[in-house]
C-alpha cells in the first residue's frame, strides 16, 4: 500500500468537507445578515452622507442685465458672483444656507430702488439654477425681465452641494452646542442617582431578611411597562405649577433639568436594578467569613468585598443607564422646558423646521457618546472572570432587626415613588378638568376627539407589538442559532455578531431618521414599505435586536454541543434537530424574547416618531402629540392604556411560560430515553 | 356596411367615455384641520359630489409640511385641504402646486387668495392670534389683564407668559412676523427682547400655551382664538383677549398638488372648498372665513374677530422666514436656559 502511494502525484491539501447542512446554515445566516445590513448598516450610512449634504448659493449660476432709465439700452450680462465681489453685498457666511434659504437679488445692486424706472433681467447660467419671482419658482437659462418693483421680489435659491458646512453651522450655533453639554450632564447625574438607588434596592433585596421582597421586585419593574413620556406627565401633575406637591420644590421649576433627572431615574431604575441585582445575588460566604475573622468592620467589608464583587454589574448598569438617558427623547420633550437635549434637537430640527440635514448632523453627534459607552462596556465585559468557583459557599444573609427595618423603609420609599408616579397619571386621566373641576369623568378617554390618532392608534400599537414579537423572535432566534451552531466560518460569524450588537448603540431617533433618508427615496426598490406597518415592524425589530439576540445566545449556549455531534453522526439534518430538540428546549427563552419585543414595541416613541403614517399612528406617538397640543390629561389616559396592556401581556406570558415549562419537563423525561438510542 | 361600423365605433367610444365619467374618483387629501372636523368635512363634500371619495391623511401643520416636502420628487397627495397658507407658499416655491383659479374665486376676500394669477392656493378660514388669560390664577397673584401686546412686557407678568416657539410652531411664527410687520423691525425686536424677560416657556405647539393657561399652568398663553373658545366652553376660567395693536393671523388653505393623476376631481374639490356652503361649514369652528358675509359669531368669541386681523403679507413672511427664525434663535434660544 505505501509503495503504491509513492507513484501517485501529490493530492490536494486535506480540508474538512463542508456538509450540505453547513452550507444551508451559512446561507440562512447570510440571509439574516443581509437583513441587518439593509435594516441597519445602509440606512445609517445614507444618514451619514445626508449630514454632509449642504445648500449653498452658487452666485456663478445667475446672470443679470440692467436697463437704463428709459427701460432700454441693456448693459452687458454680469454674473451675481461678479456683482457680489464688487460691492460685497453678502459675506461668505450668508452663502451657506439651509434648504429654505433665500437671497434677495436686488441687494446685489447698490443703487437699487423699487421706484426707479430701471428694468432688470435675470437668467440662470445652467439648468440647475432656480430663483423665485415672488413665490413662483423659475428655472432655466431663459432671460426673464422685471420692472424694479417686481425685481425686488426676486429671490435666489441655493443649490445642493457636499461639504462640512452643516457641521460648522452646528458648532457656531450656541443653543445647539449647549445641548451636547446638557445631555452629557443630565446623563451623568441621572446615572449616579439611579445607580445609588438601584444598588440600595438590590442590596436590600439580596442581602437582608426583610419582608415583602417579591412585591418590591414586582413594583420596581413597573417603569419598563410604560413609555418614558409617562413619568414626564406624572411630574407635571405632581410638581407643575398646579401640581399636588408643588410647594416641596421651594420655588424651583420642575420643567428643566430637575424634571428630566427625576423622570430618568424612574424609567431607568428597573434596568439598573436587574443588572446590579444579578451581580449581588451571587456571593461567596467564605469572603465574608474571612472578613469577620479579620475583624473588618461592616463598612470596610462592604467596600472591600461587596462592592468589588458587584463591580462588573455596576459598570454595566452605568453604561446602560447613561445610554438610555442620553438617547431618550420622550421625557425631555414633555418635562424638559427650554433645556436643550440632543435627542429633542433632532425632533425639533426635523419636525419643527423641516431641516433634515441638521437633523442628520445632530444624529451623528448623538451617535458618538452612545457608541463610546457601548464600546467601553464591551471591553470591560470581556475582562470579567467567574466570581464563583466550584468551592464557593452561597452567602445567606442573617436576620438583623435594625438593618432589615432600614432596608424595608428604603424599599418602601422607592415603591411609593414608583407607584405614586403611575397612580398620579391614572388619577389625572380620570379627572374632568384639572385643577378646576375634580369630578370624575371618562372624557379624557374620548381619544377620537383629540389630535394624535384616536383609538385607532391604540389598536395599531397592539398590532405592531404582536407583529414585532412574532416576526422579531423568529428572525432573532434564527440568526442567533446559525451564528452559534455553525462550525468554522469565523469571519462570517464575527461580522454577523458585530452587526447584531450594533443596534444597542444606535439611538431610536437616529434609526428613525436614517430610515426616512433610506426608504423614502423613490429610487429604492423597498420604497413601497415607506408609510406602512411593515417599516414600523422592521424599525422596531432592528432597534431592539441586540438584547433579544443576547438572550437567544445565552439560551443556545446552555445546550450541549453534543446534540449536534450526535445528530451529525446519525445523519439527522440540522433542521430536524432544530425543531425536535433545540426549539422546544429554548422555548422559554423564545417567549422571553417575544414578550421583551412586545413590551418595547408598545412603549417605544423615538424609533417610530418619524415613520408612522396617518393610518399607522401609534399609541405612544399619540401620547406625544396630545401632550404637544396641550391635551395632557388624555395623554396620561393613553399612557395608562399602554401600561394595562403590557401588564396583561406580562400576565399572559407568565401563564403560558408556566404551562410550557411543565410540558418541557415532560419532554425531558422522554428525551432521556429517546436521544441516546 | 361602413355606416354601422362607424356607428359601432362611436357607440363604443361613448360608452367608454360615460363609464369614465361615472367611475368613482378617489382623492388623497393631506390636511391639518382638527381631528374632530374631519368626518364632517368629508361627509358634507361627498354629499355634494357622490362620485368623488376623499381619503384623509391628517397630521399637525409642521409634520404635514415636512411630509409634503419629503415627498417632493414623488408626491403622494392629490390635494392639500386645510394646511397653513405659509406652508403652501413654501410648497409653491418648490414648484409643487398646480395653479388653478377655482369657480367664483373672485367672491372671496382677496386676503385669502394667492396673489399670482391663476392663484396657487385659496383660503378657507383664518386663525387669529389671541391671549388666553386665566382669571383665577391672575386674581391669586393680583394681576390686571393686559389689553395690548406691549402690555405683556410689564414687569408684573414676569414668569407668567407662555408663547409658542416660532421655530417649531406656525402660530409662534405668525406672532413674530405680525410684530415685525406692525411695529417695524427695530421696534419689534426690542419688544421681543423685553417680552423674553417675562416668558416662562416657549412651547412646541401653538395651542399648548392656551391650554396651559386653561389649566392654570401659566396665567397668560400667547396662542390663537380657537382653542381658547373651546377650553372656555369646557369650563376653563379664561378670558380671550385680542390685543389692541391687532393680531397676526394665518389662513388655512386649499391647493392642488402638481402632477396629480386626478386633476379634474381635484379641481371639483377645490371649487367646492371655496363655495358658500363650504364656508358655512368652516364657520362651525372658525370665527373668520374667506367668503364675506357668511361668518356667524362663535360662542365665547367677539363678533368682530375679522377686524382684529392685521394686513398680513404672506409672501414677505415666507421669503423672510429663514432670516427671521435665525435672528430669533440667535437672540432667545441662546439665552433661554432655565434659572433653576
Amino acid at each position: 500500500m505505501t509503495l503504491a502511494v509513492d507513484f501517485l502525484p501529490p493530492g490536494r491539501a486535506l480540508r474538512q468537507q463542508i456538509s450540505d447542512d453547513d452550507r444551508l446554515k451559512r446561507a440562512v445566516m447570510f440571509v439574516v445578515g443581509i437583513y441587518l445590513v439593509i435594516a441597519l448598516a445602509i440606512p445609517l450610512f445614507v444618514m451619514l452622507s445626508k449630514s454632509l449634504s449642504t445648500y449653498t448659493f452658487d452666485l456663478h449660476q445667475f446672470e443679470f442685465q440692467v436697463s437704463d432709465e428709459s427701460g432700454g439700452g441693456w448693459s452687458d450680462p454680469v454674473t451675481a458672483a461678479a456683482l457680489n465681489t464688487a460691492i460685497a453685498a453678502f459675506p461668505e457666511s450668508d452663502l451657506e444656507a439651509g434648504a429654505d434659504g433665500r437671497l434677495q437679488a436686488a441687494k446685489l445692486f447698490a443703487d437699487f430702488s423699487f421706484r426707479s424706472p430701471v428694468r432688470y433681467r435675470i437668467r440662470g447660467t445652467s439648468e440647475e439654477a432656480h430663483f423665485l419671482a415672488g413665490s413662483q419658482l423659475v428655472r432655466g437659462t431663459e432671460w426673464k425681465e422685471y420692472d424694479s418693483n417686481h425685481f425686488r421680489r426676486v429671490m435666489l435659491r441655493p443649490s445642493r452641494s457636499v461639504g462640512l458646512s452643516n457641521f460648522t453651522e452646528y458648532f457656531s450655533t450656541p443653543s445647539l452646542v449647549r445641548s451636547i453639554k446638557n445631555s452629557v450632564m443630565i446623563a451623568l447625574i441621572s446615572t449616579a442617582v439611579t445607580l445609588t438607588v438601584a444598588f440600595g434596592l438590590a442590596y436590600a433585596l439580596n442581602r437582608s431578611r426583610m419582608r415583602g421582597k417579591g412585591a418590591f421586585k414586582l413594583i420596581v419593574t413597573i417603569p419598563i411597562l410604560v413609555p418614558s413620556l409617562l413619568p414626564g406627565i406624572a411630574l407635571v401633575y405632581l410638581f407643575g405649577n398646579q401640581g399636588v406637591f408643588k410647594d416641596l420644590l421651594l420655588g424651583h421649576s420642575i420643567y428643566g433639568p430637575l424634571g428630566i433627572v427625576v423622570g430618568s431615574v424612574f424609567f431607568t431604575l428597573p434596568h439598573a436594578f436587574l443588572i446590579i441585582s444579578t451581580a449581588l445575588s451571587v456571593a461567596d460566604a467564605r469572603h465574608y467569613e474571612a472578613a469577620t475573622s479579620l475583624r473588618a468592620s461592616r463598612w470596610r467589608t462592604f467596600w472591600t468585598v461587596t462592592v468589588p464583587g458587584a463591580r462588573y454589574g455596576l459598570i454595566s448598569a452605568a453604561f446602560v443607564v447613561f445610554t438610555l438617558v442620553i438617547t431618550d427623547f420622550g421625557l425631555p420633550k414633555v418635562i424638559g422646558g427650554q433645556y436643550g437635549m440632543l435627542a429633542v434637537d433632532i425632533y425639533k430640527q426635523v419636525i419643527g423646521q423641516q431641516n433634515f440635514e441638521m437633523g442628520a448632523v445632530v444624529s451623528v453627534i448623538l451617535l458618538i457618546p452612545a457608541f463610546l459607552a457601548f464600546a467601553v462596556d464591551r471591553m470591560t465585559q470581556r475582562r470579567q472572570v467567574a466570581l464563583l468557583s466550584a468551592r464557593a459557599v452561597p452567602f445567606e444573609p442573617k436576620p438583623r432587626r435594625g438593618f432589615d427595618a432600614a432596608c424595608f423603609a428604603f424599599c418602601s420609599l422607592v415603591a411609593i415613588f414608583v407607584l405614586g408616579m403611575i397612580g398620579m397619571c391614572q388619577v389625572a386621566a380620570l379627572v374632568k378638568f384639572w385643577p378646576y373641576d375634580l369630578s370624575l369623568s371618562l372624557r379624557n378617554y374620548a381619544f377620537d376627539l383629540m389630535d394624535g390618532g384616536g383609538w385607532d392608534a391604540y389598536y395599531n400599537s397592539i398590532r405592531l407589538a404582536l407583529m414585532t414579537a412574532v416576526i422579531g423572535s423568529l428572525i432573532v432566534f434564527t440568526g442567533a442559532y446559525m451564528v452559534e451552531k455553525t462550525k468554522g466560518f469565523g469571519l462570517g460569524r464575527g461580522a454577523f455578531h458585530m452587526l447584531a450588537m450594533l443596534p444597542m448603540a444606535v439611538p431610536g431617533m437616529v434609526l428613525g431618521l436614517a430610515y426616512i433618508f433610506f426608504f423614502n427615496n423613490p429610487g429604492n426598490p423597498l420604497h413601497g414599505i415607506y408609510g406602512t406597518m411593515a417599516i414600523l415592524v422592521l424599525c422596531t425589530v432592528t432597534h431592539f435586536y441586540t438584547v433579544a439576540h443576547l438572550t437567544a445566545l445565552t439560551a443556545l449556549k446552555q445546550l450541549d454541543p453534543e446534540f449536534e455531534a450526535v445528530a451529525d453522526s446519525l445523519k439527522i439534518p440540522f433542521y430536524k434537530l432544530f425543531f425536535r430538540v433545540t426549539l422546544p428546549v429554548c422555548l422559554p427563552a423564545l417567549l422571553e424574547i417575544a414578550i421583551y419585543l412586545f413590551v418595547n414595541a408598545m412603549t417605544t416613541v423615538s424609533a417610530v416618531v418619524f415613520l408612522y403614517a396617518t393610518d399607522t399612528k401609534l399609541a405612544s406617538v399619540a401620547i406625544l402629540n396630545m401632550d404637544d397640543a396641550g391635551d395632557i390629561a388624555p395623554a396620561a389616559a393613553m399612557g395608562m392604556m399602554i401600561f394595562y396592556t403590557n401588564v396583561a401581556a406580562k400576565l399572559l406570558h407568565a401563564v403560558v411560560a408556566r404551562l410550557l415549562l411543565a410540558r418541557t419537563q415532560g419532554w425531558r423525561q422522554v428525551a432521556q430515553t429517546a436521544v441516546p438510542a | 356596411m361602413p355606416f354601422s361600423k362607424a356607428f359601432l365605433g362611436a357607440a363604443t367610444a361613448f360608452l367608454l367615455a360615460s363609464t369614465a365619467a361615472y367611475a368613482e374618483a378617489e382623492l388623497t387629501v393631506y390636511t391639518s384641520v382638527e381631528a374632530v372636523d374631519l368626518d364632517r368635512y368629508k361627509e358634507t363634500f361627498e354629499k355634494a359630489h357622490p362620485d368623488i371619495k376623499i381619503n384623509w391623511v391628517r397630521d399637525s401643520t409642521g409634520v404635514m409640511t415636512a411630509k409634503l416636502l419629503a415627498e417632493k420628487d414623488n408626491p403622494q397627495a392629490d390635494v392639500v385641504w386645510g394646511v397653513a397658507a405659509t406652508s403652501l407658499l413654501l410648497l409653491k416655491s418648490e414648484g409643487m402646486l398646480e395653479p388653478y383659479a377655482p369657480k367664483n374665486v373672485e367672491a372671496l376676500d382677496p386676503r385669502f387668495v394667492d396673489g399670482d394669477k391663476p392663484p396657487s392656493w385659496v383660503g378657507m378660514d383664518a386663525y387669529v392670534a389671541a391671549l388666553c388669560y386665566n382669571t383665577v390664577e391672575a386674581e391669586k397673584l393680583g394681576l390686571t389683564p393686559p389689553t395690548s401686546w406691549k402690555d405683556l412686557t410689564k414687569p408684573e407678568y414676569k414668569g407668567h407668559v407662555v408663547m409658542p416657539n416660532p421655530n417649531s410652531s406656525g402660530t409662534g411664527f405668525l406672532d413674530v412676523s405680525a410684530w415685525l410687520q406692525t411695529f417695524g423691525e427695530e421696534e419689534a425686536w426690542s419688544f421681543m427682547d423685553a417680552l423674553h424677560e417675562n416668558i416662562a416657556a416657549y412651547t412646541h405647539s401653538g395651542s399648548k400655551p392656551c391650554k396651559m393657561a386653561a389649566s392654570g399652568e401659566t396665567v397668560i398663553g400667547v396662542s390663537f382664538e380657537f382653542p381658547g373658545a373651546k377650553a372656555k366652553t369646557s369650563g376653563a376660567p379664561i378670558d380671550i383677549i385680542f390685543p389692541a395693536e391687532g393680531s397676526g393671523w394665518e389662513a388655512e388653505a386649499t391647493a392642488i398638488i402638481a402632477g396629480t393623476a386626478n386633476l379634474e376631481a381635484a379641481k371639483t374639490l377645490v371649487d367646492w372648498s371655496i363655495s358658500k356652503e363650504a364656508n358655512e361649514m368652516y364657520n362651525v369652528g372658525y370665527a373668520v372665513v374667506a367668503y364675506p358675509g357668511v361668518a356667524k359669531p362663535i360662542e365665547n368669541l367677539p363678533d368682530d374677530v375679522a377686524e382684529k386681523m392685521i394686513e398680513n403679507d404672506f409672501e414677505w413672511a415666507a421669503n423672510n422666514r429663514a432670516r427671521i427664525l435665525k435672528e430669533w434663535q440667535k437672540r432667545y434660544d441662546a439665552k433661554s436656559e432655565p434659572k433653576s
